[in-house]
């Protein structure tokens, strides 16, 4: 830990922060800190994503990747700064050129456009698959029964799991739980997608069938994905761009080949080192 | 001064709410909560050697043993302790050859004894299920009797985690008191009741007692909650 | 055995009663303490406390004894029947015990189920209907089970304030016939114990469905 901290003194001195244009923003992030008590997770963050940009985010555990995403979700509150997202600020609504605290109403207004897969899957265990997919979008947006079903056997089928339409999710494997979360997100059609460590906790011959099927979402184009991931050679495929967080700060940011070939911060090259020879399994050298 | 000479400088009996009267039955009251708290720890005391008679009888590798155990202690569970109190009170001095008078102290705290050691058994029970079966199969190693066994290895580990769970009987039971009431036992509400008959005014001493009892057992309950908290972080820092 | 037949059917009546009233205090009570406002947690916190630091059988008298003397001093004509004095303190003291198992199982719920339902955009009253309910209910059932022997048992201290349930036929029979208080009470308990015997069993087939934990 102490050792963690000195290195990051030091690489702060030698590279600059670089900001990044981005032509047609979805989502920005605006001078947001976060903090637990005392602990400052994010600090002075400023971020664009642009619409339809593949980005991931990378770093150590503990440098705020998964807070950037989670206050997107609305499931962690900012302490300062403001989010704003296709138009609209998420945690702050526009009254008179003022902005304040926003309501629950204004809230789900604008959360309407962002869907999320988490860690852990957090599939209903109480519900079918079927119902696992079609719940929000005939409680939240009002469709018809058919309706929602059409469409989630589509979603579905897309991550090829429609024959598990009545099963439950405990009958399902861990990489079928999270591609049935992917379906059950994507089936509200928002258009910012958050994935927060997809894979994590998957078991490792069960981590490729997941990264296909967002490699396939990613191909398909239009959608805005935020990804947080470990897997060096699946976020190269997929992204436009890459940030590296480091304790709360952006510490570079760029292409791909940039970024995981030639970083300017010697702290990136060591983080990288790490995942040098197993890259293909880097499900298991994440820093937990 | 004398105290009720000292309760009439409240000077208020017409009031609804009269601090002479609270303060003139305040001692009858106080002398009771002594009956009600010595009959909680005797009824107590009756409850934790009782209940661990059962967990070992309920355990016992002679099935009709067992399911005499178990059949008893799904009926005494299953029944008012109420209705258990006017059994033994009432009803046992009549049974033939084995029945004999007891007081109703006595009566009292076999009832809510006997009926708590049920659920205090089955505390005991969870405590010797959570001890790992290694730890038998070790002693038959070592050559340990099965009664050093229960003694000095499975006891000594089933009990402590489950100390706070018994801390909470104590003050369920202390709760229950009450009912001793209803065979004739001067506790606290049987004297709130008798007081409030001789001077037609409820209010004052059944108020009384119930703060009496919020004031011992809540202090009591929040003790039992850090205990567990405590004894929780030892346990699993042991698992570890 | 008529009579006591009879008390038995109050005794059933005035569980009913009181279940049905304590499960829907449970249930507001247990929503209550895991409210975002704080004023009704401390409010409900308050309630819970208050009736489990009491004695049920000490909540019945008050409301019996000394609740009217205090309404009648502030001029309300009121007297207490035994029937709703039995009925309201059951209810309050064991809703209280229950509003505990509602709000545990609640908090059971993982939090991932409600990062969820909030990502899927639903309302603060949907996910609580529809995402944590349903997972908490399954995990209050064996606990209501238990809850609901308890209410059973508690129902013979009515027979304290002189309502006609099967305690009190009890008594009444062996005031009029010395001499047989052990049979008489006897087959109080064993009454009793009939009618307790499908509430041990409900509560066992609950406790089997929720230790194999397979949602269904």
């Amino acid at each position: 830990m102490l050792k963690k901290g000195c290195m990051g003194r030091l690489n702060k001195k030698v590279v600059e922060h670089k900001s990044y244009q981005v032509k047609d923003p979805i989502v920005r992030y605006n001078d947001i800190t976060k903090k637990f008590g005392d602990t400052v997770v994010l600090n002075n963050l400023n971020l664009e994503v642009g619409r339809g940009e593949k980005l991931s985010i990378i770093g150590a555990s503990g440098s705020g990747k998964t807070t950037i995403i989670r206050m997107l979700m609305t499931l962690e509150k900012p302490t300062s700064g403001t989010i704003w997202v296709d138009g609209d600020y998420l945690w702050h609504k526009e009254v008179g050129g003022k902005l304040v605290p926003a309501d629950e109403k204004h809230m789900r207004n604008v959360r309407g456009k962002i869907g999320m897969v988490f860690q852990q899957f957090n599939l209903f265990p109480h519900m079918t698959i079927l119902r696992n997919v079609t719940e929000a979008p005939i409680r939240v947006q009002g469709l018809s029964r058919e309706e929602a079903e059409e469409r989630a056997v589509t979603m579905l089928e897309k991550v090829g799991l429609a024959e598990k339409v009545d099963q439950y999710p405990s009958q399902l494997s861990g990489g079928q739980q999270q591609r049935v979360a992917i379906a059950r997100a994507l089936v509200m059609q928002p258009k910012v997608m958050l994935f927060d460590e997809v894979t994590s906790a998957l078991d490792p011959e069960l981590v490729g069938e997941v990264l296909e099927v967002i490699k396939d979402l990613a191909r398909e184009g239009d959608m805005t994905m935020i990804l947080i991931t470990h897997e060096m050679d699946f976020a190269r495929d997929i992204s436009d761009r890459i940030v590296f967080l480091d304790e709360g700060r952006i510490l570079e940011q760029g292409s791909p080949d940039k970024i995981l070939e030639n970083p300017d911060s010697p702290r990136i090259r060591q983080f990288l080192s790490r995942f040098i020879g197993n890259s293909s399994v880097s499900g298991l050298a994440t820093t937990k | 001064m004398d105290w009720n000479n000292m309760c009439q400088t409240f000077n208020d009996k017409d009031n609804v709410w009269s601090w002479q009267y609270t303060c003139e039955i305040f001692p009858d009251l106080l002398d009771a909560m002594w009956v009600t708290i010595s009959a909680t720890f005797v009824a107590y005391f009756v409850a934790l050697i009782l209940g661990l008679f059962l967990t070992l009888g309920r355990r016992s590798p002679i099935r009709p043993v067992k399911w005499f155990f178990q059949g008893f202690l799904e009926f005494v569970r299953g029944t008012p302790p109420l209705v258990q109190l006017f059994f033994i009170y009432f009803g046992f001095p009549e049974i033939p050859y084995i029945g004999f008078e007891m007081s109703a102290f006595t009566a009292g705290v076999l009832g809510l004894g006997i009926h708590y050691s049920t659920y205090v058994s089955e505390i005991y029970r969870s405590g010797i299920e959570a001890v790992p079966k290694s730890q038998w199969e070790a002693s038959k190693a070592l050559n340990f009797s099965k009664g050093q066994t229960w003694l000095r290895i499975v006891l000594p580990q089933a009990i402590p985690p489950v100390i706070p769970m018994l801390g909470n009987y104590l003050i369920t039971m202390f709760k229950e008191t009450p009912l001793l009431a209803a065979i004739t036992l001067m506790e606290m509400l049987n004297m709130a009741k008798f007081i409030g008959a001789k001077y037609f005014d409820y209010l004052e001493p059944f108020t009384i007692v119930g703060f009496l009892f919020l004031l011992l057992s809540y202090p009591s309950a929040i003790l039992v909650s850090k205990l567990e908290k405590r004894m929780n972080r030892r346990f699993r820092q042991k698992n570890a | 055995m008529p009579l006591l037949l009879k008390g038995a059917g109050v005794t059933v009546q005035i569980f009913i009663v009181s279940a049905v009233f304590a499960f829907i205090i449970a249930f507001i009570a247990g929503l209550g303490g895991v409210s975002r406002l704080k004023f009704v947690r401390v409010f409900t916190r308050m309630y819970v406390e208050f009736f489990r630091g009491t004695s049920l059988l000490v909540q019945m008298f008050w409301l019996f004894f000394a609740f009217p003397i205090l309404l009648r001093a502030y001029g309300y004509d009121f007297s207490m029947s035994p029937y709703w004095a039995g009925i309201i303190a059951l209810s309050l003291n064991y809703g209280a015990y229950a509003s505990e198992i509602v709000r545990g199982s609640i908090e059971a719920v993982p939090k991932g189920q409600t990062e969820a339902a909030i990502a899927l955009n639903m309302t603060r009253w949907q996910r609580m209907s529809r995402i944590i309910l349903p997972q908490a209910l399954r995990m209050m059932l064996p606990g209501f089970g238990n809850i609901s022997i308890e209410l059973l048992k508690g129902t013979s201290l009515v027979s304290l304030i002189t309502l006609s349930d099967l305690t009190y036929q009890g008594q009444m029979i062996r005031n009029s016939n010395p001499g047989m208080a052990d049979e008489v009470f006897l087959a109080l308990l064993v009454l009793y114990f009939i009618l307790a015997l499908p509430l041990i069993y409900l509560s066992r087939f609950f406790e089997r469905r929720a230790s194999k934990g397979v949602a269904k």
